[in-house]
């Protein structure tokens, strides 16, 4: 399945000195909360929403898209409800990280 | 999308689209597949532009014989195997690891390979063998976790390898001589680790237009557009509609953990036959930790079972309606083949979504 959800980190794991490669964070899906790996995201930080595919993030998102990709998830029933942060979040809010095209 | 956005999109597909009749499109994403349906954009769809499945689904084309390899591992009373929930009902010559729980095999479910080394760890009276099943949105996270296996010292995780890279098998397919794909829809996953460079050859060697997606509805809409656009321009170019989560040099970190660990092999994929370079083999570094060495398997002969057209729908060749087998004596519930097995297999997202249901 190629199936990434997004999340955000909520508690990172392990010292600054902690070797990139096992890195990991708690990161929030609806209020519940999964240990991830940062492996392929060293710039993650506390705050930031990942794109995470099976068990490990992969991407750095924007709110937005964090959003849209959660409204896709719930309209495919793949997912129960959408984080509050979500449901709360305006265009105006500013995302942690820009991706640029 | 609202329902004016669709009729206007439509209308501008149409217009595209006139005179530049029959279109096939290719995606080579499962979730794609599952995606276009779902989102009704392959209804959308002007009249002769079609929409066309590839070999984008991973536990589709693992070979009949690595299944075989699986269920003999699962055999053994002091193993486990820790798989992604796809895999446990494929049906191999013998059986499905499904098939073998109920003879007291361990099969256990597993999100991450990061579980399944966890269980290892936890549990040293047991060998844990865990499928490496997956393109290159999954192969990153299996090094990653090998890396960590070492890095702990942990001795009874194996891997059986079977990681494969999509751009040797779409490469295969344009070669191949009753190839007919006029255009890629790329996956959306696969690109954030990619980017964009290593589909290059697609564009100038073979003159073929590309676009990376994402999967909401007005992503697929949006890259099924631009598609549309570039080949009505005649323009061979890759580009990317997925700008928010895809950057055009991908995620180095990802590859580079997947180049420490992996290097290319030729693999077998299912009914496709061996591709050069489109799979991933354990470095000499690593080889401690392969469970065909580590267990003894034996990866088994590829064998279609009767009237299984699976490879001719990865390839795009047919639909899964054209299949004699098709809603009759295969279904998701009792499949034959892979491509009805996977949630995301073709076959399984045509039952489930498709109009023509059973002809």
């Amino acid at each position: 399945m190629c199936l990434a959800v997004p999340g955000k980190v909520v508690k990172l794991h392990g010292g600054k000195d902690a070797d990139p490669v096992t890195r990991t964070a708690s990161v929030d899906f609806h209020g519940s909360q999964v240990d991830v790996s940062l492996a392929m995201v060293p710039e993650a930080e506390l705050g930031s929403w990942v794109l995470v595919h099976a068990g490990y993030a992969i991407s750095l998102i924007d709110i937005d898209e964090a959003r849209k990709t959660w409204e896709w998830l719930e309209a495919a029933d793949l997912v129960e409800d959408m984080p509050e942060e979500l449901r709360k979040a305006t265009p105006d809010e500013t995302p942690t990280k820009e991706q640029k095209a | 999308m609202k329902r004016d956005e669709f009729a206007e999109l439509r209308s501008r597909m149409v217009e595209l689209a006139e005179g530049r009749t029959p279109l096939r499109l290719m995606e080579v994403c499962g979730t794609h597949t599952v995606s276009f349906f779902r989102s009704g954009v392959k209804s959308l769809l002007p009249e002769g532009v079609e929409l066309v499945s590839g070999p984008g689904c991973p536990v589709c084309v693992t070979s009949q014989g690595y299944l075989d390899a699986a269920c003999q591992a699962a055999a053994r009373p002091d193993t486990v195997i820790c798989t992604y929930g796809d895999m446990v009902r494929v049906p191999g010559t013998t059986g499905s690891l499904e098939s073998l729980r109920g003879q007291g095999a361990r099969i256990r479910v597993v999100f991450s390979a990061r579980d399944a080394l966890n269980h290892a760890a936890e549990n040293p009276q047991d060998q844990v063998v865990f499928l490496a099943v997956g393109f290159e949105t999954t192969s990153p996270g299996t090094a990653a976790t090998l890396l960590e296996a070492r890095a702990r010292g942990v001795k009874n995780f194996f891997v059986l390898p079977a990681h494969k890279r999509i751009m040797p098998a779409m490469i295969a397919l344009l070669s191949a001589k009753k190839s007919s794909i006029d255009a890629f829809v790329l996956p959306g996953h696969v690109s954030i680790i990619l980017g964009l460079a290593p589909y290059e050859p697609i564009a100038r060697d073979f003159g073929k237009a590309c676009v990376v997606t994402g999967f909401e509805p007005e992503q697929l809409a949006h890259g099924v557009l631009r598609l549309l656009e570039l080949l009505a321009e005649g323009r061979a170019a890759i580009e990317n509609v997925y700008g928010v989560a895809v950057r055009p040099e991908g995620n180095p970190v990802a590859r580079a953990l997947v180049e420490q660990v992996f290097e290319p092999c030729d693999a077998e994929w299912r009914a496709l036959g061996s591709i050069p370079d489109s799979g991933l083999a354990l470095r000499p570094a690593f080889a401690a930790f392969d469970a065909f060495a580590a267990l003894d398997l034996t990866e088994g002969p590829n064998v279609e079972p009767d009237g299984c057209r699976c490879g001719e729908v990865i390839q795009g060749l047919i639909s899964p309606v054209d299949c004699a087998l098709f809603g009759r004596g295969c279904s998701p519930r009792l499949p034959v083949g892979p491509c009805m097995v996977s949630s995301e297999g073709t076959c399984a997202a045509w039952y489930k979504y498709g109009k023509q249901r059973r002809p």
